[in-house]
C-alpha cells in the first residue's frame, strides 16, 4: 500500500530538480550499510552525518547499519539481497563493482543522475577514482572513502641510520639502501627492527601487490574485468622483487605479514617504514611518539599506487522514490563541505578536487602535509583490481602471493598458476 | 549410554497389537499414538534441520549454482570433478585431519590430567579449577584476538617471552608450517577445560574405596590408574573423544578471526571453505558438494562410535 | 622405582602372613615419602598449566585497563584507565547485543528443555514401532550438528521468511539430539515403582511426567542448561550468517563486527569489549562453580 503511494507520488515528482526539495506526503525510508574499517568513532561521525541530512531533509530517512570490513559488508547486502530484503544503499569496496552487476543488485548512477546537475556532480570526483566506478559504459558507483598506499616512515630512525628524514626512498633501488641501513640486529643475530614492511596477509596482499606492478608499468586486468594478465615479465619481477625483500635483502620479515599489526609495529618502532593505507594516518598521527614522513609510491619505471576504498552503490531494490532519495544522499555526503569533513575525520582522501578547495580543507592539507600526498599521488594511480567474480580471482592471486612469499612456489610459477586458474574462472565472462 | 540402548533393544521387542479387539491392546495403540505426539514437536524440528538439510545437500550438489538469472541446471558428477581436481579442498581437507589428529588426544588427555589434579586436594584447588574452565566461558572470537597479541611477531607476548632468553621471533601466523599448530593451541587451550568438567564429575563418582584397595596392595599411581581408573573412565573418554572430534570439524571462529585461511590455505579448515565458497563466493552447488564431504567423514566416524567403539566400553 | 614396588606388591599380594611388621612399616613410610614427592609434582605441574591457562585472561584485563600505549608494553608502573570499556561500549550498541543474547540464549534453553522432556519421556517410557529407528535418527544430530549445513539452513530460513531474526539463530538447534538423549537416560533409571503409586492415585500420563519424572531430573536439566547456554553465548558461525542487523546480532558477532577493523587491530579495546562480552558468563562461573560440577556428577554425564 505504501509503496503504491511512494511510486504515485514519485510519477508526480518526475521532472522535478534534484535541487528542489521533495515533498512526499510520508518520508521515504533508505536503509544504508556502511562498513567501518577505519578506527575512530565512525558509528558516531556517520550518525551525526545523517541527523545532519535528515535536518536538510525532513522527508527523508537514512537508517544507516553498520555492517563490518568490507568483506563483511558485501557478504551481508548479497545475503539480505538473496533473503529479499535488501537495502537501498550502501558502501561497499569499488571493487565490487563486478559482482553486484552480476547479481543484478545496482542501477548505474548516470541513469539516475541524468540531468545537468547529475552530469556536472558525476563529472567532478577524480579519474583516478572513477575507474573503480565505470563499466559497459555506464557508472555504477561513486567514490565515498578513497584511498591509495602511502609509505610511511619513521625519521627519528632515519636518522639514526645515517639517512636523510626529509629524503625518503624515491625508487626501488633507494627502497632497498634504505631498509637495507634501516635494519637492526641485536647481539645474537635476531633482528629488533625491520627496515621496511609491506603487508601481506589476509585479503590484501593484491592490493600491495599492485603498488609493485603499477611502477613496473604492469597493468593486472582490464576494464571490462574479465581478463587478467599475471605471468607478464614484469608482473613477476615485481612479485620477486618483493620475495628478494626479506630473502635476498634480509630487509622484510619473511612469511606473511599480518595486514592489522603493521601499523602497530611502526607505532613500535619495529619497522622503520610501512607501506598500508592512507586512512591510517588519522590512527598513526595519533599515536605515534616520534616524527614520521608520509612519501609515494617509490618508482621504477613511473610512480603510482592503486587506489582503494568505498563507493556508494544504490540498489534495484529500492522504489523509484527510494534510489532519488539514496542518491540525494550520496550528492549530499560527496558534497565539497561533506567531503572535507569526512576526509578529515577519517584520513581518507576527500573525493573531489571542489573538496580540497574548501577553506578547512586547505587548513587541514597546510597543518598535516602528510594528507595531501595520497591526493598528490592521484595524478599516477590506476584502478584496483578488481574483475568478475571477485572474491574467487582475488583469492586466487592473494594464494599465489602468500605462496610466493612464504617460499612455496617460486614467482614464475606461482604467477602462471594464478593466471590459469583466473581464466578459468573468467571463461563464462568472456 | 551403548547399555541404555540394547536394554531399549529389548524392550522394542514388546509385541503390537495385531488387531484392537481387546481394551487392552486398544490402550497400547493409545499409548502409541501418545508417544509419537510426544516425540512429533522435537522430531519435525530435528527432521527440518539436520535431516533435511543433509538429503537437500546432497541433491543440490547434483546441480549447478545458479547465478542472477540463471538457474541451476543438472551436471550430475560435474561438481565433484571439480572437487577433486581443487588444490584448495585437498589442502582442507588434510589440514582438518591433521587438525583433529592434532587437537583431539592432546585436549582429551589434557583434560584428564587436569581432572586428576583438581580431584586431589591440592592447594589452591579453586583457582586450578577456575583457571582451567575460564577458556570455556570465553567467545572463540574473544580469545582468538587475544591469542593473536600472543602470536604477533616481535611484541607479542610469545616474541617478549623469547627475546628474553635470547631465541629468535618466529612468524607463527605468517609461515605455513606454524599456521596450523598455532591454531590447533588455540583450540586445545579452549576445549580443555570443558572436558575437563566430564572427567571430574566421573572420578568423583569412583568410590575412594577403590584407592584405598589399590594403595593397600603396593600399587603404584601409575598401575592404580592403568589397572583401575582407565577403564572406568572409558565411557566419560569416549564421550569426550567425540565431542573434540565434533568440534574439531565444527569450531573454525579462530580461522576467521586469525588467518583467514592463511598464507596460502595453510590454515584453512573444511568448514571455514565451506563458508568462504558458500558466503564469499556465493557458489551454493560447489559449498553443497564440499559439505557432503565433511557429511561423509563425520558419518563415519559416528558410525566407528556406534558400531566399533561402544562394543570395546567397559561399562559398571 | 617402579619395578622396586612392583616387586614388593607382588611380595605383599603373596599374603600379608608372609610380611613381616617392619617390612610393612618401611614400605609404609616409602609409601609415603613416594605420595609426598608425587603431591609437590602435581601441585607445581598443576599450578604451571593453571597460570599458563589464565594467561589470556589476564592479558586481557591488561589490555583493558591500560592506555593503548601500554597494551604491548608490560610496564608494571603504567597508568590506569577505564577509558577503553567508555570507548569500547560506545563503539558498538552493546546493550542491544547483551539483549539480543540474553533472548536468544533463554528462548533457546527454554524450547530445548520442552522438547527435549517430551521426547525423552517418550522415548523412555512409551513403546511404539519403529522407536528404536526413531533413536538412531535422533541420535545423527549428535554427530551431523546444524552448524555444518549452513548453506541449507539459511535457504531454509529464507524461505520460511524469518531471515535475521533472533528466531532464526535459535530455531535450528530447539531440537538437540544431546537433551533427549540425556533426559531419555535419566528417565529410564527413576523406578516405575514411583509412576506406578502416581497412577494408582488417578494421575494421567501428562501429570506422572510432570510430578513425578521432572522434579527427579533436576541435576541433568541444570546440566544440561548450562551446557546450552554457553555453548549458545558462544555460538558465532551461524549468527554470523543468518543476522544482518544491530537489532539481532548476538554479543559474539557484534564483537566480531566491532575489532574487526581494516585499520588495525586495537587491542586495548577490543580486550575491553570482551571482558564486557564475557563478563556474566564469568561471574556467573566463578559464583556457581560448585553447583556446575556437582549437577554434572549426579546428572551422570559420563
Amino acid at each position: 500500500m505504501r509503496r503504491t503511494v511512494l511510486k504515485s507520488l514519485a510519477a508526480v515528482m518526475a521532472g522535478a530538480l534534484f535541487s528542489l526539495p521533495v515533498h512526499a506526503q510520508q518520508p521515504v525510508d533508505v536503509e544504508f550499510y556502511y562498513p567501518v574499517a577505519v578506527g575512530g568513532p565512525i558509528t558516531k561521525i556517520i550518525d551525526n552525518m545523517v541527523a545532519d541530512f535528515h535536518k536538510e531533509n525532513p522527508d527523508i530517512n537514512v537508517k544507516p547499519v553498520y555492517a563490518g570490513t568490507y568483506q563483511d559488508s558485501i557478504a551481508k547486502v548479497l545475503t539480505s539481497m538473496k533473503g529479499g530484503q535488501p537495502p537501498q544503499l550502501a558502501v561497499l569496496l569499488s571493487t565490487d563493482m563486478f559482482t553486484l552487476i552480476d547479481e543484478d543488485a545496482v542501477v548505474p548512477i548516470d541513469g539516475l543522475a541524468n540531468d545537468a546537475a547529475g552530469k556536472a556532480w558525476l563529472g567532478g570526483f577524480y579519474d583516478a577514482f572513477m575507474q573503480n566506478s565505470r563499466s559497459g559504459g555506464h557508472v555504477w558507483g561513486v567514490p565515498f572513502q578513497r584511498s591509495t598506499i602511502v609509505m610511511y616512515y619513521n625519521k627519528n630512525l632515519f636518522k639514526a641510520a645515517g639517512l636523510d628524514p626529509e629524503h625518503p626512498p624515491a625508487t626501488w633501488q633507494e627502497l632497498v639502501d634504505a631498509s637495507v641501513k634501516l635494519t637492526k640486529k641485536d647481539a645474537s643475530g635476531n633482528v629488533t627492527q625491520w627496515g621496511l614492511e609491506i603487508p601481506s596477509g589476509g585479503a590484501f596482499a593484491y592490493w600491495l601487490f599492485q603498488a609493485l606492478t603499477t611502477p613496473n608499468n604492469a597493468i593486472l586486468m582490464n576494464e571490462a574485468g574479465n581478463q587478467v594478465m599475471l605471468d607478464k615479465p614484469a608482473v613477476v619481477e615485481a612479485a620477486q622483487f618483493w620475495r628478494d625483500l626479506s630473502v635476498k635483502h634480509g630487509a622484510m620479515p619473511s612469511g606473511t605479514i599480518d595486514w592489522g599489526t603493521t601499523p602497530k609495529d611502526f607505532l613500535e618502532k619495529k619497522a622503520a617504514i610501512v607501506w598500508t593505507t592512507t586512512g591510517n594516518l588519522t590512527n598513526i598521527r595519533a599515536n605515534a611518539d616520534f616524527p614520521f614522513g608520509v612519501a609515494m609510491m617509490p618508482k621504477k619505471v613511473r610512480g603510482g599506487s592503486p587506489t582503494g576504498g568505498g563507493n556508494f552503490y544504490i540498489f534495484k531494490s529500492g522504489t523509484p522514490a527510494q534510489q532519488k532519495a539514496a542518491l540525494k544522499f550520496a550528492q549530499w555526503a560527496t558534497s565539497p563541505e561533506r567531503a572535507a569533513d569526512w576526509s578529515i575525520a577519517t584520513g581518507y582522501v576527500a573525493v573531489t578536487p571542489a573538496a580540497w578547495e574548501t577553506p578547512k580543507m586547505k587548513k587541514y592539507a597546510q597543518e598535516v602535509p602528510a594528507a595531501a600526498v595520497a591526493r598528490d599521488q592521484l595524478a599516477v594511480s590506476v584502478a584496483e583490481f578488481s574483475t568478475h567474480e571477485n572474491q574467487r580471482v582475488t583469492k586466487v592471486l592473494n594464494d599465489a602471493l602468500q605462496a610466493i612469499l612464504t617460499g612455496a612456489k617460486p614467482a614464475q610459477q606461482a604467477m602462471t598458476d594464478a593466471q590459469h586458474e583466473s581464466d578459468r574462472i573468467l571463461r563464462p565472462y568472456r | 549410554m551403548a547399555r541404555n540402548m540394547k536394554m531399549s533393544d529389548k524392550d522394542a521387542g514388546a509385541a503390537m497389537p495385531r488387531a484392537p479387539a481387546s481394551p487392552a491392546s486398544a490402550a497400547r495403540a493409545m499409548k502409541a499414538v501418545y508417544g509419537w505426539l510426544l516425540l512429533l514437536p522435537a522430531l519435525l524440528l530435528l527432521a527440518a534441520f539436520t535431516h533435511y538439510p543433509a538429503i537437500a545437500t546432497l541433491w543440490h550438489s547434483f546441480f549447478s549454482t545458479p547465478k542472477g538469472r540463471r538457474p541451476a541446471v543438472f551436471v550430475g558428477l560435474d561438481n565433484y570433478q571439480t572437487m577433486r581436481d581443487d588444490p584448495v579442498f585437498w589442502r582442507a581437507l588434510w589440514n582438518n585431519l591433521w587438525f583433529a589428529l592434532g587437537t583431539i588426544p592432546t585436549s582429551v588427555a589434557l583434560a584428564l590430567v587436569m581432572a586428576l589434579w583438581v580431584n586431589r586436594n591440592l592447594p589452591g584447588r579453586g583457582f586450578l579449577r577456575l583457571s582451567y574452565f575460564t577458556p570455556t566461558v570465553l567467545p572463540m572470537v574473544a580469545v582468538a584476538n587475544i591469542w593473536l597479541f600472543f602470536y604477533t611477531p616481535q611484541y607479542g607476548l610469545i616474541a617478549q617471552v623469547l627475546g628474553i632468553f635470547g631465541l629468535p621471533g618466529v612468524n607463527w601466523l605468517g609461515s605455513r608450517e606454524t599456521a596450523l599448530p598455532a591454531l590447533m593451541l588455540v583450540s586445545v587451550w579452549k576445549e580443555a577445560g570443558f572436558f575437563m568438567i566430564f572427567y571430574l564429575a566421573a572420578l568423583q563418582g569412583v568410590s575412594p574405596s577403590l584407592r584405598e584397595a589399590a594403595m593397600l596392595e603396593g600399587a603404584s599411581r601409575w598401575q592404580y590408574f592403568r589397572r583401575v581408573l582407565w577403564p572406568l573412565l572409558m565411557p566419560t573418554t569416549l564421550f569426550v573423544l567425540i565431542n573434540a572430534l565434533i568440534n574439531a570439524f565444527r569450531l573454525i571462529d579462530h580461522v576467521v578471526v586469525m588467518t583467514r585461511g592463511g598464507p596460502d590455505n595453510a590454515s584453512t579448515l573444511l568448514l571455514f571453505y565451506i563458508f568462504q565458497v558458500g558466503f564469499s563466493f556465493w557458489d551454493t552447488a560447489y559449498a553443497a558438494t564440499l559439505t557432503v564431504v565433511l557429511l561423509a567423514v563425520l558419518g563415519l566416524a559416528a558410525l566407528l562410535k556406534f558400531r566399533w567403539l561402544d562394543k570395546r566400553t567397559h561399562y559398571q | 622405582m617402579k619395578r622396586a614396588s612392583a616387586h614388593r606388591s607382588e611380595q605383599a599380594s603373596a599374603g600379608p602372613e608372609h610380611q613381616g611388621p617392619a617390612e610393612s612399616r618401611a614400605m609404609a613410610r616409602t609409601g609415603m615419602a613416594q605420595a609426598r614427592t608425587g603431591a609437590m609434582l602435581d601441585t607445581i605441574g598443576a599450578w604451571l598449566l593453571g597460570i599458563l591457562w589464565i594467561l589470556p585472561l589476564l592479558y586481557a584485563v591488561w589490555a583493558a585497563i591500560h592506555p593503548p600505549a601500554y597494551a604491548t608494553r608490560f610496564d608494571l608502573f603504567a597508568p590506569l584507565t577505564l577509558e577503553n570499556f567508555a570507548r569500547a561500549w560506545d563503539a558498538a550498541p552493546f546493550p542491544r547485543y547483551f539483549l539480543n543474547t540474553f533472548f536468544l540464549v533463554t528462548m533457546v534453553l527454554a524450547a530445548q528443555l520442552v522438547l527435549s522432556t517430551m521426547a525423552g519421556y517418550a522415548f523412555a517410557r512409551y513403546e511404539f514401532r519403529g522407536r528404536d529407528f526413531v533413536f538412531m535418527l535422533v541420535l545423527l544430530q549428535l554427530m551431523v550438528m546444524p552448524d555444518v549445513l549452513i548453506v541449507e539452513n539459511y535457504r531454509t530460513m529464507s524461505w520460511l521468511g524469518v531471515r535475521d531474526t533472533v528466531f532464526a539463530i535459535g530455531l535450528p538447534y530447539f531440537a538437540s539430539a544431546f537433551g533427549i538423549f540425556l533426559l531419555r537416560q535419566t528417565f529410564k533409571t527413576i523406578p516405575r515403582e514411583l509412576e506406578e503409586a502416581a497412577r494408582v492415585e488417578g494421575a494421567n500420563g501428562w501429570q506422572i511426567l510432570m510430578k513425578v519424572y521432572v522434579p527427579l531430573a533436576r541435576p541433568t536439566y541444570i546440566a544440561y542448561g548450562l551446557v546450552s547456554v554457553s555453548y549458545h553465548w558462544n555460538n558465532f558461525l551461524w549468527p554470523l550468517i543468518i543476522t544482518n542487523s544491530v537489532n539481532t546480532r548476538p554479543l559474539t558477532v557484534g564483537l566480531q563486527v566491532f575489532s574487526s577493523s581494516d585499520q588495525g587491530i586495537d587491542w586495548s579495546v577490543i580486550t575491553a569489549a570482551t571482558l564486557l562480552s564475557a563478563a556474566p558468563l564469568l561471574i556467573a562461573f566463578l559464583l556457581f562453580q560448585r553447583q556446575f560440577v556437582q549437577s554434572f556428577l549426579r546428572a551422570g554425564i559420563r
